[in-house]
């Protein structure tokens, strides 16, 4: 009884010829085959998403601007991270002449550097008294052996762990000898 | 003898289900994609966490890989003015079928004296490999630079300010990445968008 009245109005009862009812199935190769060709094409010819990207900001450069807004820098707030060669990093706390925390090994990732600022990302303010104007400084000093992807992973940490004041700058030597000592550089 | 033989006919299968998850699929993809642009030199981006979608309007790229470096500028209605910009400084003319085909080509990599011999090209010949041999960025000849200053004054003159994104190989050396960010912030360019892939936290 479940059947969709088809809108003649019982007039023709029984006079008409009805075909044969089947499931209604219609080829649907043809349909398959295209639309698989289609999927074929779209992966093959696109990007799935847009790209990342990821901010950077260079401390300026202009001699000017570097005098009048020289960032005075607590040494006991500022880590130190050298990237050296095979994807291998040193980082310090403090000055390298009298650091804090002298100069350590450590890896890329979160076993390795990402614990080291977690660790300081939360000591550091909490000897402020948590001000967060008082945050922990990192900076980056890449060696001509460190590739792109290192820099990019060391920016990813800060971002990961939420470090809000960073900068890359150029190495000094008496950290590219240290490197050197180390077999980093 | 008493084999029952099948009877030789169609063989129909249900295709509804197959048909619907292969269009399934296509409108998958169709509403998930974007159109792949052909690159001069592919290069192996490094991978982020970070989420942040690269801006696609008033955008030049800068990619770099094997030393080389090429260039990419997003809006089309920008590559006529840039390409002006650089010829007049470099006293090449360009014709007007010329303009047109650098109008429509993507990314490039040559010197500008090889740039009207490239845009002879074909489409597709253009990309092979060999062809681009990177655009000059040594100190006294720096075209680069060239391009980059000459995109952000049509930038500018449309009344927007051009966003610059660096495409680089993971495996691209820091000094050679150093050489480029040093050139881009000689014309106090200090911001920049880094090109990279995305991962999850856990690395």
């Amino acid at each position: 009884m479940a059947e969709l009245n088809t809108g003649d109005s019982g007039g023709g009862k029984g006079g008409k010829i009805r075909s044969k009812k089947n499931s209604g199935s219609v080829d649907l190769t043809a349909m398959v085959d295209l639309a698989f060709l289609l999927i074929t094409f779209f992966m093959l010819t696109t990007t799935l998403s847009k790209p990342q990207s990821m901010n950077l900001a260079m401390p300026d450069k202009d001699p000017d601007l570097v005098e009048k807004n020289k960032t005075e820098v607590a040494d006991d707030r500022t880590m130190t991270v050298l990237l050296g060669k095979d994807n291998q990093l040193m980082w310090y706390f403090g000055q390298l002449q009298a650091p804090f925390v002298a100069p350590t090994k450590e890896v890329y990732g979160k076993d390795g550097i990402r614990k080291v600022l977690l660790q300081y990302i939360k000591s550091v303010p909490a000897r402020y008294g948590n001000d967060p104007k008082k945050g922990l400084i990192v900076i980056i000093k890449a060696t001509s052996e460190a590739n792109y992807k290192n820099i990019v992973d060391i920016l990813d940490e800060m971002a990961i762990t939420k470090v809000q004041t960073y900068a890359i700058v150029d190495i000094s030597q008496p950290e590219l000898d240290l490197l050197s000592t180390q077999g980093l550089n | 003898m008493a084999k029952a033989k099948r009877k030789s006919g169609k063989t129909s299968i249900d295709m509804t289900a197959m048909c619907d998850v292969a269009f399934l699929l296509l409108s998958f993809f169709v509403m998930t994609s974007t159109a792949k642009l052909p690159e001069p030199h592919p290069v192996d981006t490094p991978s982020s966490t970070v989420q942040q979608k690269l801006p696609e309007a008033n955008l030049a790229m800068v990619t770099i890989g094997d030393e080389k470096v090429y260039f990419t500028i997003s809006d089309r209605d920008l590559r006529g003015p840039v390409l002006d910009k650089v010829a007049e400084k470099y006293n090449i003319t360009f014709t007007n079928e010329e303009r047109e085909a650098f109008k429509l080509m993507d990314g490039f990599g040559v010197d500008i004296k090889q740039l009207p011999a490239l845009l002879k090209l074909k489409g597709s010949d253009r990309n092979k490999e060999g062809v681009q041999g990177g655009i000059p960025y040594t100190e006294d000849n720096n075209q680069l630079s060239e391009w980059l200053l000459a995109s952000r004054f049509a930038a500018r003159e449309k009344g927007e300010e051009l966003k610059i994104a660096i495409k680089g190989d993971a495996l691209e050396t820091y000094p050679m990445m150093k050489k480029v960010i040093d050139m881009m912030q000689e014309q106090k360019i200090n911001k920049f968008f880094l090109v990279t892939g995305l991962r999850g936290e856990d690395f």
